[in-house]
């Protein structure tokens, strides 16, 4: 373990990194076993400041910038996922969203106790029939006076077993909206659901609305900006997110297949001398450095406010979560018998890294926009006499 | 193609206005696709770009024009064509004695 200066633990993303070290690593997974995640972990996450990290100070945050806040999510995400999903939802897509794309007067009523933990927040988008296709929901609202009467029933919504607040996107005739529902307003029931391949201490549940009456003042934005502006803002940022995680948990795969690697001996030697071993090695440091990389420019994209951000995020996301997958898929490889057993680390590794591939826009989805964005960029062809790029 | 309505109401800046946002909007229009975009054609309705590209607007009208769009700006009426879009950014400068 490094060592750190008094001055370093200020820093927050050095004090995240202590705290996955210190406090998460070891447990992740006993919190994969119980499938809850503390409440001891959570309040210690919001005493820690993580909650907020990408939080403006106005409300509450750390205001880390986008470079900082990837590196603090890779330092949870490489000790415990379902631990780091709480960031991705909680602090990517429901604070960050808030912060570009609600009003004052509603971040003043939500964002401050969300940024401090004193609130959680979930996001719930997805429905058993709106998955890819999310902005075919079915979830209803109508507008009555001056409230917002929601009906409908959400499905895989991370965290909101125990949040307190969820984003909901409903539309009404094709207009789609966004609203923020407090967990104990009339007719919101939650039903958990468990089975899970991974994730499994983030509180996935069912959500339903049953003539749940809204303040006006919860909508988010403005009517008709739901999917466009509000959901994409956040996927923008769960994107950002999940992109870190699958170098976190690629990182944490790598280091258990060179630490087992360079122990176990087989034909008298150490497995890690086998140049098949040291291929799978190779590929993993490689797909790591590369995808990082990839993380660290959509981050600094991010940073300057270019408008390429939102593909080199989508590039990220991709990569990093195909990578994820193989690593891991690697590392259980290196453990043999080992890497099938839960008194290791790869096996869950392995069952994390796939849900990477599922959420936030799956892999086929990130596919469909990276090609679109590479006729366009990369197609260049005549047209009416001017060359243009598609 | 700029419509009528606009062109002759156009000055110098708002002509510059108009020509980086029809060149953004056609940049980010859906690749497989061959449309004529005239500027008061709402691309929403007509299926002219990929979710994502309100967003991506939003952040290119604020950092190429220098403005920030406030909560009542965000509607989806003032994003869905390049005309609209030309009249809010000029009244948000106008508004911001440029
Ligand atoms: C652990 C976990 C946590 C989650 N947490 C949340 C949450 O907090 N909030 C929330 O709103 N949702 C959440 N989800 C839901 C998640 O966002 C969806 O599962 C995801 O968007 C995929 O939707 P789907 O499951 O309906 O699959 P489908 O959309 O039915 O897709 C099934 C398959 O078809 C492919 N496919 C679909 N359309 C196309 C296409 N046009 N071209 C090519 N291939 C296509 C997909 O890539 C996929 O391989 C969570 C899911 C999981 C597993």
């Amino acid at each position: 373990m490094r060592q750190v200066s008094e001055e370093q633990t200020r820093d927050p993303v050095v004090r995240a990194r202590l705290f996955a070290e210190h406090e998460l690593a070891d447990r992740a997974g006993e919190f994969d076993r119980t499938g809850r995640l503390p409440r001891d972990v959570i309040r210690k996450m919001a005493d820690e400041g993580l909650l907020g990290a990408a939080v403006p100070k106005r409300w509450g945050g750390h205001g880390l910038d986008p470079l900082a806040y990837g590196e603090l999510t890779e330092s949870v995400g490489k000790a415990c996922a379902s631990t780091r999903a709480l960031l991705t939802v909680h602090t990517s897509l429901v604070c960050e969203t808030l912060a570009e794309r609600a009003s004052d007067r509603l971040k003043g009523k939500y964002l401050t106790d969300l940024a401090t933990g004193r609130r959680i927040g979930c996001f719930a988008l997805s429905e058993a029939e709106a998955g890819s296709d999310a902005a075919s929901v079915t979830t209803r609202y109508v507008k009555k006076g001056d409230i917002f009467v929601l009906d409908g029933r959400k499905k895989w919504i991370s965290f909101a077993g125990i949040a307190d607040l969820l984003l909901v996107f409903a539309n009404d005739n094709g207009v789609s909206s966004a609203f923020l529902v407090e967990r104990d307003m009339p007719g919101v029931e939650i039903h958990p659901m468990s089975g899970f391949l991974g994730n499994r201490a983030t509180h996935i549940a069912e959500v339903s609305f049953t003539d749940v009456e809204v303040p006006a003042e919860n909508l988010v934005s403005g009517i008709g900006l739901g999917f466009g502006f509000v959901a994409n803002t956040a996927l923008f940022h769960g994107r950002y997110s999940i992109a870190w995680a699958g170098v976190a948990i690629a990182q944490a795969a790598l280091e258990v297949m060179c630490a087992y690697a360079t122990e176990r001996e087989q034909f008298g030697t150490r497995i890690g001398s086998h140049q098949l071993v040291q291929k799978m090695v190779a590929d993993a440091v490689t797909q790591v450095a590369a995808a990082r990389e990839l993380c660290r420019r959509a981050g600094r994209l991010r940073l300057e406010r270019s408008t390429d951000a939102v593909m080199a995020t989508n590039i990220a996301k991709y990569f990093s979560s195909t990578i994820a997958q193989q690593v891991t898929s690697d590392a259980v490889q290196v453990l043999g018998g080992n890497g099938c057993w839960d008194q290791y680390p790869a096996e869950r590794l392995f069952r994390e890294a796939k849900i990477l591939e599922i959420i936030e826009g799956t892999s086929q989805l990130q596919q469909l926009m990276i090609a679109d964005y590479g006729y366009k960029k990369f197609a260049v062809r005549s047209r009416g006499g001017e060359d243009e790029v598609l | 193609m700029p419509s009528e309505s606009l062109t002759s109401m156009e000055n110098g800046a708002a002509a510059d206005t108009a020509a980086a946002i029809r060149n953004y909007v056609r940049a980010n229009m859906t690749a497989l696709r061959d449309v004529d975009l005239r500027d008061d054609d709402n691309f929403f309705e007509k299926g002219f770009v990929t979710s994502i590209f309100a967003m991506q607007m939003l952040d290119f009208i604020e950092s190429t024009f220098g403005i920030e769009v406030p909560d009542d700006r965000i509607t989806l009426q003032n994003f869905s064509s390049i005309d609209s879009m030309t009249r809010m950014v000029g009244e948000l400068k106008h508004a911001a004695g440029e």
